[in-house]
């Protein structure tokens, strides 16, 4: 093949051969058409151009910024500009209408709840986990057991001053004493309150501890929990006869809430956030399931950003 | 520069093709074949197809938009796709079978590159003259003459392929109103782009680049090469009749010497991809026949006998040379390459027009929420979440229930309603020809297996009734 004279031609074709031959194939030295080669400049001429007008050639520390100042940065930081201010009549909507009447707007509701779905993947999800489930000690906010209620109107209130904040005055306060480290109780009436909060769960059958933690219960904890230990939002003691425990059901984690208390905090919101994103989660979170209806009676929260002009 | 550009090797001047004006058999069938064709393409669009007031009246309709294919009385959903994706492989093997029963006929009848590089062509006789007077403005020096010839020439091509590029896009809109917005300037930005980018390509690939698209350009050209054979038809220059070839006045003088071809170049001047048949098959030939129609006129004049140059298979002309008679066409349809071409073809067709009968037209997807997975309701019960999405594909509102099949004491509700309505059944109205989406709640007792399959199950609870099944799962701790 290599001796082959590359001048020898096809004879049907007139087109000379290319010198290759496989299998007794013969390679033609077929001219490409003259359009296909000014296409190809027409190409280079493009890339040339392209290099000018983009960040293209590799320099010592970045590449070059090319004529038309174009960068992904920058179009990222116009897309969100651009989707801010697509989204800002909306949020204005939201901010300005309190959240009892957010309930009788479905569209504004919609948007509340992607909005605030968005912002507790931010916010949230480091204490409440992705899926707002919660962990031990801190409440699952899909289920229907609500500590200081599940109304859209107190769940925008817990979330806007938080739990137990010491230097706030607006916040959620209530304080459960450490009955055993305080030496309220001995151990020996810890151990009988245990007892009988496991029986009013229906965790146990009834015993003689529990009949004697009966009365130290109506004496000690009542006051919140409720003679029944259904508990009481005013004050957020949670309900303990139900199915739901923030910290556990069993009788050693019983014993050691009430030997040290608990007191879970969450922060204020409304220093961090703004109103409507404040309304958003709120609308998020009572959307997952246990959401309640709003108390018919209820007056309506005092809303700063509906006075704003 | 790498390369030499103008050595001469490397590169090959385009050759002017410049058909002569030639009338027929084939002439008039490709006429026929050309009025049809387009007026598929451009008529389309504005058939109407009644389906009531909830979708579209467009007869054929691609509506990217709301993911929509219509086409007479059939709908197709994007789920639906394996139909559409049926329809190409139906055109593929519908391509084989014609190739294996008449070669390559696509290319020379019904290809757009040859239907619209047929009309430029017919455009560029009326304005410039037939193919003399062509070349002759082609080598005139420019003058205003020619100019206004030119301009008159590429300003009705331009015309053509407005209209070529502008009639695509009715095919993915209401066509009368896309139409007026056209006009206003309303009409949406793509819907000028793509009449641009086709008005170009249109206007570039009839009017200039026409046989080049065909012999550099196309594919199918090279998969027809290897998909011929010895039984395929194509067109023939009988040599064994025409050689060698020779003028009427030569002829005369040496009466034995010389064959049927009397060397007038008419096959040459005819050919749209200006080639000479005479060489034998190529992949230039885009078996248009056109030279035939002109070698049958040349014969009838000098009085010889027809089909010098016509359609004959191989092994035909192989029978022929050794002296028996020519074959008529009709015979070389059938043979078994067609027949089972033929058969995978209606195969596919039937089968899927029996699906496309048999398809339900309501249907359930039911995806279940992973985090949580289940949640403890303060009764002590499990609650399961799902995404419920019911499509009702008719056009028009179909009411529907929804309920479990294999969850003893579930109790279902949506995130509209509080716990207290659920029930064992929830009901709903799907919009026309659109999805409904439901979040639905699950709660069932928490004594039970960890995972439990169960069925979702959705009826039309209209007088037509129908419905669908989708397997789900219920979670507990």
């Amino acid at each position: 093949m290599a001796d082959e004279p590359t001048k020898a031609v096809d004879a049907a074709t007139g087109t000379p051969f290319k010198g290759h031959e496989w299998d007794g194939i013969r390679e033609l030295d077929t001219p490409l058409p003259r359009w296909w080669l000014w296409t190809f400049y027409a190409t280079i001429l493009f890339a040339i151009g392209y290099t000018i007008a983009y960040p293209a050639w590799p320099m010592i520390d970045s590449a070059t910024r090319g004529m038309l100042g174009w960068s992904s940065r920058g179009a990222l930081a116009s897309e969100l500009a651009a989707r801010d201010a697509q989204l800002a009549p909306v949020h204005q909507a939201i901010a300005a209408t309190t959240i009892a009447k957010l309930a009788g707007r479905p569209e504004l509701m919609r948007v509340a709840v992607e909005g605030g779905r968005a912002a507790f993947k931010v916010h949230c999800v480091q204490c409440h986990g992705a899926g707002a489930a919660g962990s031990n000690g801190y409440p699952n906010l899909n289920d229907d057991d609500w500590l200081w209620g599940g109304d859209l109107a107190t769940i925008e209130k817990t979330i806007t001053d938080g739990i137990r904040n010491p230097d706030h005055a607006d916040t959620r306060q209530s304080m459960m004493p450490a009955f055993g480290r305080d030496q309220l109780l001995t151990p020996q009436q810890v151990d009988d309150v245990v007892a009988h909060v496991r029986v009013i769960s229906h965790q146990d059958k009834p015993n003689d501890a529990a009949r004697r933690g009966a009365q130290l219960f109506a004496d000690n904890c009542a006051v919140c929990h409720g003679a029944g230990g259904t508990g009481s939002r005013e004050l957020g003691a949670p309900n303990l006869t139900d199915g739901i425990w923030l910290y556990g059901g069993d009788a050693d984690t019983i014993r050691q809430t009430i030997w040290n208390s608990r007191q879970g905090v969450m922060p204020r919101w409304n220093d961090k956030l703004d109103k409507a994103t404040i309304r958003m989660l709120a609308a998020y979170v009572h959307s997952l399931g246990g959401g309640e209806a709003l108390p018919a009676a209820a007056p309506a929260p005092a809303d700063n950003a509906a006075a704003q002009p | 520069m790498l390369m030499p550009a103008g050595s001469g090797d490397l590169y090959e001047k385009r050759k002017g093709v410049y058909p002569k004006a030639v009338d027929g058999f084939y002439r008039r069938f490709k006429w026929a074949v050309m009025a049809v064709t387009l007026a598929i393409y451009w008529g389309t669009p504005w058939l109407r197809w009644d389906r009531g007031p909830y979708a579209p009246d467009q007869a054929v309709l691609v509506d990217l938009a709301h993911r929509r294919f219509y086409m007479f009385a059939i709908e197709i959903w994007p789920h639906e796709f394996y139909y559409v994706a049926g329809l190409l492989i139906m055109a593929g093997i519908g391509l084989f079978l014609v190739t294996s029963a008449v070669g390559r006929a696509w290319c020379g009848y019904a290809c757009p590159q040859t239907v619209w590089t047929d009309l430029f062509q017919h455009v560029e006789r009326f304005i410039d003259g037939d193919r003399n007077a062509q070349i002759r403005l082609a080598k005139a020096p420019w003058s205003a003459g020619k100019l206004a010839r030119r301009l008159a020439k590429w300003g009705v091509w331009l015309v053509i392929a407005f209209l070529t590029g502008g009639a695509w896009i009715f095919y993915f809109a209401d066509a009368p109103t896309l139409q007026r917005a056209f006009w206003n300037g309303t009409a949406a930005p793509v819907a000028y782009a793509t009449t641009a980018v086709l008005t170009a390509t249109t206007f570039l690939l009839g009017g200039f680049l026409r046989e080049q698209v065909c012999i550099y350009m196309c594919p199918w050209p090279r998969i027809q090469t290897a998909m011929l054979d010895e039984k395929s038809l194509v067109v023939t220059y009988k040599h064994w009749r025409g050689e060698k070839r020779g003028s009427l006045k030569k002829a005369a003088a040496h009466p034995q010497q010389f064959g049927d071809c009397i060397d007038c170049d008419q096959c040459v001047a005819v050919c749209p991809t200006g080639i000479d048949i005479r060489e034998g098959p190529q992949i230039g030939c885009i078996t248009c026949a056109l030279c035939i129609d002109a070698c049958d006129r040349v014969m009838a004049q000098v009085g010889r006998l027809r089909g010098l140059i016509d359609y004959c298979t191989e092994d035909d002309a192989e029978a022929e040379k050794q002296g028996s008679p020519p074959r008529p066409l009709s015979q070389s349809l059938l043979r078994p390459r067609t027949i089972a071409y033929l058969t995978a073809w209606s195969a596919i067709g039937a089968a899927m027009l029996f699906a496309l009968g048999a398809r339900t037209r309501i249907d359930i997807a039911a995806q279940q929420d992973r985090n949580p997975i289940f949640v403890r309701l303060s009764d002590g019960a499990i609650r399961n979440a799902y995404t419920i999405k019911i499509r009702n594909m008719e056009a028009r509102p179909r009411p529907v229930a929804v309920s479990t099949d294999g969850l003893a004491g579930a109790a279902l509700w949506t995130d509209a309603t509080p716990r207290d309505d659920a029930s064992s059944r929830i009901v709903a109205t799907v919009p026309a020809d659109s999805v409904a989406k439901l979040r639905l709640f699950i709660a069932a007792p928490a004594v039970g297996p960890q995972r439990q399959d169960f069925r979702f199950i959705v009826r039309a609870t209209d007088r037509e009734g129908g419905g669908d099944s989708e397997d789900a799962r219920f979670e507990r701790p």
